[in-house]
């Protein structure tokens, strides 16, 4: 393992990014590891851009600052590619995760490091029954990086999850994640 | 027996506090009071906590409470942040005066205006007069274990003086980290049963608080603030140093990180000190001799310390996170240049950064690695990093 990934997540609020940008930085303290998960506050209105960051590392982490340099750059909502940098920093050993229904190919001009899509909002629809892909993107994530172990992220899952919702919300959060950890894919493939 | 945790600072402070358990806390419970304390009124909903938790009308009157009910003979704490602990001010210098050992937990944010609430530590640094004993987290293991040993330096007889453990707002109380914490037992243990000290509820043996104090005695008490505070650094010590025992975490005044041999080294609080250790970390492997001392105490202030520590430098950065307007620098900076006045000859200069939680970038802390090794830097004046004006 690289010792230290360092995870950037652009959406919109009330997609999820605060959410789920903590929950992977906890799945990895449950598993073992170092781990810090923190959203990029702004103006905290539905709709606007906004940032989170998660660094994942086998050895203490002692950043306290944005990701400026990532590893891996997660896009829940394609139309902030543009108005915002979502590229920034990337690198070509990089790799980016794009939340969308186009090919891969239609992006990857714009970027460098290796391009993934996944439909996460449609997974989230079929399977929770809400537009909020945050959770098909922590599945996406779990395939790209091979950091964390999706059985044990999963009982996470099922343990946190049935604390705030019901029993179908918490099946259909796992089922979208199993999904889109199944259906992500790259470049070209 | 620590226990690995994911928790934010502002979750790890409410855990503090829950083991703590202390017998009141006001508190103001709308912003800017943070999600501290609305973790900690969960414990008391709960109650897993058997604390009386009185909800006020303004900050003034959290600082009132506190100071009421700890001169009665209660264990008290609180919380706020940024406009709400510039709210309790007269308050705060009274809690002090009275030598009531009231811990209160402050989330680093900036005061309004322009009106914003994040990062910058002008709230804390504005009371830094007021008689508290300050201590600066790092990140949420710190808030948590700053909190704990607030306790016990605030209540020692030798000290017998309020605490205010701090830690970076949003950046360090909104980030979800690994940390450690201690079983309720052994924290209990470490504090100690409280034992109140002249309680004005001790009807069989009468005290006033508070009294009229004119020309004949004002200036005596003053002075023996000052001198409990100096007290205080020896207590800061063995606190630290029996916490380290048992958590394996001592603390000191402050973290010498690689400066023993540094030529270049920085001087900062909170959470800024860990990106500056991972730059430094960095220069390392190339080379460069520089380091970074992270000041966990601010009051009292430990300037032979902080001396002997970083003396031997050829110069040094001092990062304000707060505006002095004096012109010359923020406020920790002449506190550091007149600790080493006369006694080292490095060049100290000083940058205020991160004003509004304005991220503080590696490349920044290496722009001033680059000024202190290529000596371009005025010493006369700050130097606003990142400002774009």
């Amino acid at each position: 393992m690289k010792k230290l990934t360092e995870i950037r997540w652009h959406g919109r609020g009330g997609q999820g990014v605060k959410t789920a940008c903590e929950f992977v930085a906890a799945v990895a303290i449950n598993e073992g590891k170092f781990s810090q998960g923190f959203p990029d506050y702004g103006p905290e209105r539905s709709g606007a851009p906004m940032r989170g960051f998660t660094r994942i590392s086998s050895n203490l982490i002692r950043e306290h600052c944005a990701v400026y340099h990532p590893d891996l750059v997660l896009v829940l909502d394609e139309s902030l590619i543009g108005p915002e940098d979502v590229c920034e920093g990337l690198t070509d050993a990089g790799s980016l995760i794009i939340n969308t229904k186009r090919p891969a190919a239609e992006f990857k001009k714009s970027c460098k490091g290796t391009v993934w899509t996944i439909d996460a909002t449609g997974i989230a629809l079929n399977e929770i029954g809400r537009p909020i892909p945050n959770m098909p993107m922590v599945g996406a994530l779990i395939r790209v990086t091979g950091l964390l172990n999706l059985e044990s992220l999963l009982e996470d899952v099922r343990r946190d999850f049935s604390k705030k919702f019901d029993q179908k919300t918490v099946e259909g959060n796992i089922r979208a994640i199993r999904k889109a950890y199944d259906e992500v894919k790259k470049n070209g493939s | 027996m620590n226990k690995v945790v994911a928790l934010t600072g502002n979750e790890a402070a409410a855990e503090a506090m829950r083991q703590i358990n202390p017998d009141v806390v006001a508190a103001y419970p709308i912003t800017p009071q943070t999600e501290l304390m609305h973790k900690f009124s969960d414990f008391v909903a709960d109650a897993v906590v058997k604390t009386e938790m009185i909800l006020v009308e303004s900050e003034h009157s959290a600082m009132s409470a506190c100071i009421g009910a700890c001169a009665a003979g209660a264990r008290v704490m609180t919380a706020t942040s940024a406009n709400g602990l510039a709210f309790m001010w007269e308050v705060v210098y009274i809690a002090a005066s009275l030598r009531l050992p009231i811990v209160m937990t402050v989330v680093n944010r900036a005061l309004s205006g322009p009106i914003n609430i994040h990062c910058d530590h002008s709230d804390t640094m504005g009371c830094r007069d007021s008689g508290w004993i300050q201590l600066y987290g790092e990140n949420p293991q710190e808030a948590y274990d700053n909190i704990i040993q607030a306790i016990r330096i605030a209540e020692h007889p030798d000290v017998r003086l309020p605490v205010m453990p701090t830690f970076d707002g949003f950046i360090i109380s909104h980030t979800l980290e690994r940390l450690e914490i201690l079983s309720d037992e052994e924290v209990g243990k470490f504090i100690g049963a409280w034992k109140p000290v002249h309680p004005l509820l001790d009807i069989a043996h009468p005290v006033t608080y508070g009294p009229l104090d004119l020309q004949d005695y004002y200036f005596e008490h003053k002075k023996g603030q000052a001198e409990a505070m100096k007290r205080a650094k020896g207590v800061v010590l063995a606190v630290g140093k029996e916490y380290g025992a048992l958590s394996g975490r001592e603390y000191g005044f402050f973290e010498e990180y690689k400066t023993r041999d540094a030529e270049q080294i920085i001087l900062c609080l909170g959470s800024a000190s860990g990106t500056v250790k991972s730059v430094v970390d960095g220069l390392r492997e190339k080379g460069r001799r520089t380091g970074v001392l992270k000041l966990r105490m601010f009051r009292p202030f430990p300037a032979e310390e902080i001396l002997s520590a970083i003396g031997h430098a050829k110069s040094i950065a001092v990062l304000d996170r707060a505006e002095g307007f004096s012109g010359l620098g923020g406020p920790l900076f002449p506190e550091v240049r007149s600790a080493l006045y006369g006694r080292s000859d490095a060049k100290v200069i000083n940058y205020v950064y991160g004003l509004g939680g304005r991220d503080l970038s590696p490349e920044m802390i290496l722009s001033v690695f680059d000024d202190l090794e290529e000596g371009r830097i005025t010493d006369r004046e700050a130097v606003h990093l990142g400002v774009r004006i």
